[in-house]
């Protein structure tokens, strides 16, 4: 009884006692379906990565080969360094035009609201639904050209990168808008009555003050980036192949191919026997995913110590 | 006083361009949607070979494309459109109700247990879906959590981590001496819950329900591998393998059931904008 007292002192033994009895109606739903939708499909996919399976019931432990086989996958590391560069040039130009937009959106400006409306509106539409608007978009400007979206590398890459800008933009604006909003008034006259130019205030004065939304905004477009996969699947579902032959071994590589497409087609398109590769693969992609996110909290923690 | 209103005069001009230039991206902004609304009536030979022109006339295919649309591919529409709605609908209650009343107890009661789940449910936002897909849909299939009546459980489950972490955070900066007044008044904690904290909690629950309605409807990968595909799809599902299996041949038709699934999603939007816009900032800066 004694040890509980620290406890009580965060919240009172008179709520705490009877809300107890009630553990099964509050805490029990969400426990079981966590369970069994996300704490045990974690640990079995842990494990499975270090065997050899066909379906979840032939398993059987064979240690690291499946990590040696995904490490040395030439798709995966092309899916890698292809995802990483998108994620990077995406997150570049998803801020910049981002918060431009929320810079000219807080300026007074008439019809802000209708903007802001219109500037959000493509977030509601789904990946896959996005993915096939933009396709026919741009194969109806490429067929004069003679070419198409899913024939060319280098468009399929700038294709899902104006994809996600559509995207995008509105979403990080308004965290812009909102951090924009939150800089006080004062220190910005403060500024302006001390001289300094429009470009000075907005560099030496705005820009300090929401450097947490610029963390959060930043790390979120580039987890987003590294996970994308709806709109990588409906636009150029990784096509074109590139195939090369490489002292005598033939590889086909899907040249626009990110890393979840990469592990789902890896699953789910070549037999059931690369299925622990697959689980590998998975499992270093959650690991890459985890530490941006173990990044960018530590990140947000320090920035939140100097405010 | 000259100078003054001359630099008044410039800013109203800066503005007033500012304002056109916004106008003209806007416009191009929307570009898209009404790509899709043109050639949703557009004859499909000429959605591929003039994708910008009008469908005036012997490019105008009235309703036929709507027509053929609903029952392409064999699988009628509005049945996909039924699931989706129905799967977006009882996930997202589940999740607020649930969620929220576990985050209460988590808040309140704080024991090791409590911390422990908490612990893992923020651990969870962190995991991508490929990390656990396989198995999950394995688990689905032995559980028998494969239809649109049993998938909510799934959702109420992979839902939970960022569900559990926005409500926890506004019940701690609630004052427990309203709740100790309930209990007082002879109220047990199930009264005391529904009467008294979750009026308390509506913001987070507005904010907290765009955030998993938006992502249940549109999701695609895990209803495609938790659900019995040969009898249920959901709207991405359908226009997946419709674009898959009959996008080329039919495309005007593919359109057309792009543009009756986005009709309803854009007036979610303009009705509820403010709790979206606000629901999605929240939940940004806390996720």
């Amino acid at each position: 009884m004694k040890k509980k007292r620290s406890s009580a002192s965060v919240s009172s033994n008179l709520i705490i006692r009877p809300i107890r009895r009630y553990c099964w109606l509050f805490l029990l739903p969400v426990v079981a379906a966590f369970a069994i939708g996300f704490v045990w499909p974690f640990i079995h996919g842990i494990y499975l990565s270090i065997c050899k399976f066909t379906t979840t019931s032939d398993a059987k432990v064979i240690g690291f080969g499946n990590y040696l086989k995904a490490l040395s996958d030439p798709t995966f590391l092309h899916s890698f360094w292809y995802t990483a560069l998108f994620a990077v040039v995406s997150l570049v130009l998803i801020n910049i035009l981002a918060f431009a937009a929320a810079y000219l959106l807080t300026q007074n400006i008439r019809g802000t609201n209708i903007f802001r409306t219109v500037f959000f509106m493509p977030n509601l539409i789904g990946g896959i639904v996005l993915g096939y608007i933009w396709s026919m978009i741009f194969d109806g400007i490429l067929m004069h050209f003679g070419t198409s979206i899913v024939l060319d590398s280098g468009l399929g890459f700038w294709g899902l990168i104006i994809l996600m800008l559509w995207q995008q933009i509105g979403y990080m604006m308004i965290i812009y808008i909102a951090g924009l909003q939150a800089v006080p008034e004062d220190i910005i006259e403060a500024s302006k009555i001390d001289g300094a130019s429009k470009m000075q205030t907005l560099f030496r004065v705005t820009i300090p003050n929401v450097m947490p939304s610029i963390t959060i905004c930043t790390f979120l477009s580039l987890t987003n980036g590294f996970k994308l996969f709806d709109q990588n699947l409906a636009l150029t579902g990784g096509n074109p192949i590139i195939s090369t032959i490489e002292n005598g071994v033939f590889t086909q590589i899907k040249s626009t191919e990110m890393l979840a497409l990469n592990i789902y087609n890896t699953f789910y398109g070549q037999g059931s026997t690369a299925r622990g590769t697959a689980q590998a693969k998975a499992v270093l992609f959650f690991i890459l995913v985890a530490v941006i996110g173990i990044i960018q909290l530590r990140a947000t923690r320090n920035k939140e110590v100097q405010q | 006083m000259k100078g003054d209103s001359r630099t008044l005069s410039g800013e109203r001009r800066r503005k007033t361009i500012l304002s056109i230039v916004l106008t003209v991206i806007c416009i191009i902004w929307v570009l898209p949607v009404l790509a899709v609304v043109i050639n949703s009536f557009k004859v499909n030979t000429f959605v591929k070979t003039a994708t910008f022109a009008l469908p005036l006339g012997e490019m105008w295919a009235s309703f036929s494309n709507f027509v053929t649309g609903i029952t392409l591919g064999n699988y009628n529409f509005w049945q996909a459109a039924f699931y989706s709605l129905f799967i977006t609908v009882i996930s997202t209650a589940l999740i607020l109700l649930f969620c929220s009343m576990a985050a209460w107890y988590i808040a309140r009661v704080n024991s090791l247990f409590c911390r422990i789940v908490y612990f893992v449910c923020v651990f969870s936002m962190v995991v991508p879906f490929q990390m656990v897909m396989f198995t999950l849909s394995k688990t689905a299939d032995t559980l028998k959590l494969n239809t649109p009546w049993t998938i909510p459980i799934i959702y109420l489950g992979f839902g939970a981590g960022l569900a559990v972490f926005m409500f926890t955070g506004f019940v701690k900066s609630i004052p427990l001496e309203i709740e100790e007044a309930a209990v007082i008044d002879g109220c047990n904690p199930v009264k005391t819950y529904f009467t008294v904290v979750l009026p308390m909690l509506k913001p987070t629950l507005i904010s907290v329900g765009v955030l998993e309605i938006m992502w249940v409807w549109n999701d695609y990968l895990l209803p495609y591998l938790v659900l019995d595909r040969t009898q249920y799809m959901t709207i991405p599902i359908l226009i997946q393998f419709l674009k898959g299996s009959y996008g080329t041949v039919d495309l005007g038709a593919t359109m057309a059931l792009i543009l009756l699934s986005i009709i309803p999603v854009i007036i979610f939007y303009l009705i509820c904008q403010k709790h979206i816009i606000k629901g999605v900032a929240a939940g940004a800066v806390k996720g």
